[in-house]
C-alpha cells in the first residue's frame, strides 16, 4: 500500500472540522483527567469511554487519540509538580522533574517534557505509519496457530519477564484468563462459569474490570494508607520558557529517548518503563553535568519523557496491525474499538482504511494541539491538581460508577465493579501487577479460539503448533521469556509495570 | 556482613495473608474444574469448551503452590499498615449505591451517597457541605450525560423533576 497516499487520505479525514473538534475535546478531557493525581493514561481512557458511546466510530476513535496523548501529557505534569507518577513510565520523569520544580525550575521542566513529547510523538507516529503496512503484510500470512503462539509471547512478556516477581505477574495473568472464561463459549454456545446468572453469559466487560481495578482499587488503596503521607504541590515559579542552554541540553535526549522508546514499544513486550529507564540511565552517563543528576537535571526529564511518548506510539503498532494490546492503555484502546464491533488487525487495514489512517493522522493533530494548548494552559492544570483529595477521589468514584451505570445499569454489573475494586485493592496491597489481568481478560478468549481453530484444522493434532515455522519460533521465544527471569534472578531488573 | 544479615532477617517468617492468597487461588482452580465437568461433552475435532478451563486450573494450581512457597518463606514484599475504616466506608458507599440503583432510587441519590461516604473515608467530617457538593456535581453529570449526550442513566423521583 502506498503509505503517503493513505496518510494523506487520513489527514483529509482528520482535518474535517467536526473531527478536529473531536480531537480538541479529546485532548482537553484527556489532559484534564490525566493530570489528576493517581490517574494514569489507561484509567483516563477507561473513564472517558462513556463520553464516546454515542459518537460514530470515526469520530470516537479520533477523540480517543486525543485522550490517549492528552492523558500522557497530563501524567507527566503531575509527575513533575507533585512527584506522584500516575504510572511507572513517568517515574523517571518524576525523579528529576520534581527536583527541578522544587528548585523553582518547574516551567522549563514542563516545557522540555511537552516539547520532547511532541518531537518524540511525531517521529514515532511517522514510524507507526510507515512500519504498519509492512507488519500487516506479514500478519496476513499468520495462521491461527501462529496467532496463538504470538499471544503466548505477549502473555509471558507482559506478566513475567519484566516484572518484579514472575510468580506474582503470572498469578495476575491467570486471574485475567479465568475472568476471560466467563460467559458463553463462542464456538459451541456452552455457558462457562456463569453459575446460572444471566448477566454473566455475556462475559466480563473489559471496561468494568479496568475501571474497577484501576479507579475503585486505587481509591480504596489510597484511602487505606492516607495516614502515611501527604502530597505537596510545587508551584510553577519563574519563567515557563526554556533558555538557550535548556534547548541545547534537551534536543539530543529527545532524539535518543525516541530511539529507545519506539522500537521497544513496538515489540510485543509491553510497557514504557524499560525505554524510560534506559533513556534515564543513558542521559545520566552521557551528561556534561553529572553532579546535577538527582538534583534536577533537564536531560533526565527530556529523555525519559520522549521515550515514554515514543513507546506509546510504538504500542499502537502491534495493537493496530495484530490486534495485540501490550500495555493496559493499549488494552483500553482495544476496548474502545470493540465497542463498535471493530477488531484491530490486518483485516481492519483492508476493510476500514479510512478509520485506521484517520486515527493515525489524528495522532499527529492531537500531538500538535497538545503542544499549543499545554503550556499556555498550565495554570489551569495546576488548579486541577489543587482539588482536595477527599473530593478528588469521591469525584473519581462517582465518574467511575457512572460509566458502568450508563453501559449496564444492573445490580450484577455494579457488584462486579465493586468486587473488582476490592481485587484491585488487594493486588495493590500485596504488590501484584494489574496490567496482566486486563491483558489476560482480553487476549485469553482470542488465544483460546485461535488454538481451537488451529486444532480443528489439523484434525486435533497438536503438532501443528510446531510444524509452522512462525509458530514454533514464537513458542521458543515465549519459553525463553518465561525461563529467563528465573535464571537472571538476582541481576537488577526493572520494576513491575503498571500504567 | 552484619548489615546484609539484618536486612534479610525480617523477611523470614510465615506470612499468613500469603497463605490465604494461595488457598484462594487453589479454590478458584477447583471451581474451574468443577464447572468444566458440568459442560456436556460434545464430540468434535480438537478441543471442546471444557479443555481450556482445566488447563488454566492446572496453571492456577501450580501458581497457588508457588505463592504458598513464597508465603512460607516470607518472601512477600513488605506492607505498611492499612486503615480498615476508610476501606469499609467506601465499600458501604458502593453497597448503598447498588441498593439505591436496584430499588429504582435513581442516579443522583445513588452517586451522591457514594460521594459523601468516599469523602468521609478520606477524613472529611463536613457532611452537609459534602452532601450539597455531591448533589450539585451528580446533577450536573446527570444533565450533561443523560440530556446532552443522551446516555440513559437510571431515573428515580428526583431525576423526573429535572
Amino acid at each position: 500500500m502506498d503509505t503517503f497516499a493513505a496518510l494523506a487520505h487520513g489527514m483529509a479525514i482528520a482535518a474535517q472540522p467536526m473531527n478536529l473538534l473531536y480531537a480538541l475535546i479529546g485532548v482537553f478531557l484527556g489532559t484534564a483527567v490525566g493530570v489528576l493525581p493517581g490517574i494514569g493514561p489507561a484509567l483516563t481512557v477507561a473513564l472517558l469511554l462513556p463520553v464516546t458511546y454515542k459518537l460514530d466510530p470515526g469520530g470516537s476513535l479520533i477523540m480517543f487519540a486525543g485522550i490517549y496523548y492528552g492523558g500522557m501529557y497530563g501524567g507527566s505534569t503531575t509527575a513533575i509538580l507533585i512527584n506522584t507518577p500516575g504510572e511507572s513510565a513517568s517515574m523517571a520523569t518524576a525523579l528529576e522533574g520534581n527536583k527541578m520544580a522544587k528548585a523553582g525550575r518547574g516551567g522549563p521542566a514542563l516545557a522540555t517534557s511537552a516539547i520532547g513529547s511532541f518531537v518524540a510523538g511525531t517521529i514515532a507516529t511517522i514510524g507507526l505509519a510507515f512500519l504498519s503496512p509492512y507488519l500487516v503484510d506479514i500478519a496476513v500470512r499468520f495462521g491461527p496457530e501462529d496467532y496463538f503462539a504470538l499471544m503466548c509471547v505477549a502473555f509471558i512478556t507482559v506478566s513475567a519477564t519484566f516484572g518484579d516477581s514472575p510468580i506474582r505477574g503470572l498469578t495476575s495473568l491467570f486471574i485475567g484468563l479465568v475472568l476471560g472464561l466467563v460467559g458463553i463459549d463462542k464456538l459451541t454456545g456452552q455457558a462457562r462459569l456463569a453459575f446460572g446468572v444471566p448477566e454473566l453469559l455475556d462475559g466480563v466487560e473489559v471496561t468494568t474490570l479496568a475501571v474497577g481495578l484501576f479507579a475503585v482499587g486505587e481509591a480504596l488503596y489510597v484511602a487505606s494508607r492516607r495516614h502515611h503521607s501527604e502530597e505537596k504541590i510545587e508551584a510553577v515559579k519563574g519563567s515557563l520558557w526554556m533558555t538557550r542552554e535548556d534547548w541545547k541540553r534537551s534536543w539530543k535526549p529527545w532524539l535518543r529517548g525516541t530511539l529507545f522508546g519506539f522500537p521497544i514499544g513496538a515489540l510485543p513486550a509491553g510497557g514504557a518503563e524499560i525505554p524510560t529507564f534506559l533513556s534515564y540511565s543513558t542521559e545520566r552517563r552521557l551528561t556534561k553535568y553529572p553532579d546535577e543528576f538527582g538534583k534536577g537535571a533537564i536531560e533526565g526529564v527530556a529523555g525519559p519523557e520522549a521515550a515514554n511518548n515514543a513507546s506509546a506510539a510504538g504500542t499502537l503498532v502491534p495493537l493496530l496491525t495484530l490486534g495485540l494490546p501490550t500495555s493496559a492503555t493499549a488494552a483500553m484502546m482495544l476496548a474502545g474499538f470493540q465497542q463498535y464491533g471493530l477488531n484491530p488487525g490486518p483485516l481492519l487495514f483492508a476493510e476500514r482504511p479510512d478509520l485506521v489512517w484517520g486515527l493515525i493522522a489524528s495522532l499527529f493533530i492531537a500531538n500538535t494541539m497538545l503542544l499549543v494548548l499545554n503550556l499556555p494552559l498550565v495554570g489551569l492544570w495546576v488548579r486541577l491538581l489543587k482539588i482536595p483529595t477527599p473530593w478528588l477521589y469521591a469525584g473519581i468514584l462517582v465518574f467511575a460508577t457512572m460509566g458502568t451505570i450508563a453501559a449496564k445499569p444492573s445490580v450484577v454489573e455494579l457488584s462486579m465493579l465493586a468486587g473488582f475494586g476490592v481485587l484491585g485493592f488487594l493486588m495493590r496491597r500485596f504488590d501484584f501487577p494489574i496490567a496482566p489481568v486486563v491483558v489476560g481478560l482480553i487476549l485469553g478468549p482470542i488465544a483460546e479460539s485461535q488454538l481451537r481453530r488451529a486444532l480443528a484444522i489439523s484434525l486435533g493434532d497438536p503438532m501443528t503448533l510446531l510444524q509452522s515455522p512462525i509458530s514454533a519460533t514464537l513458542l521458543v521465544v515465549a519459553l525463553i521469556a518465561l525461563i529467563a527471569p528465573f535464571i537472571l534472578k538476582g541481576l537488577g531488573r526493572f520494576k513491575a509495570n503498571e500504567d | 556482613m552484619t548489615e546484609s544479615a539484618a536486612r534479610e532477617a525480617p523477611a523470614r517468617g510465615i506470612d499468613k495473608a500469603g497463605i490465604v492468597i494461595a488457598a484462594l487461588l487453589a479454590a478458584v482452580a477447583l471451581v474451574l474444574v468443577y464447572d468444566a465437568n458440568q459442560i456436556p461433552a460434545t464430540t468434535m475435532y480438537g478441543m471442546g469448551p471444557q479443555v481450556t478451563p482445566v488447563v488454566i486450573a492446572i496453571g492456577l494450581g501450580i501458581l497457588a503452590l508457588a505463592n504458598l512457597i513464597d508465603a512460607v518463606r516470607g518472601n512477600l514484599p513488605p506492607r505498611e499498615s492499612a486503615d480498615p475504616v476508610a476501606v469499609l466506608l467506601i465499600l458501604v458507599g458502593l453497597a448503598l449505591l447498588i441498593a439505591i440503583i436496584g430499588f429504582g432510587g435513581g442516579f443522583i441519590p445513588a452517586t451522591t451517597t457514594l460521594f459523601v461516604t468516599t469523602s468521609a473515608a478520606f477524613g472529611r467530617r463536613a457532611f452537609v457541605t459534602d452532601l450539597i457538593i455531591g448533589v450539585v456535581l451528580t446533577t450536573l453529570i446527570y444533565v450533561a450525560f443523560d440530556r446532552l449526550l443522551t446516555l440513559s442513566l437510571p431515573a428515580g423521583p428526583l431525576e423526573r423533576l429535572l
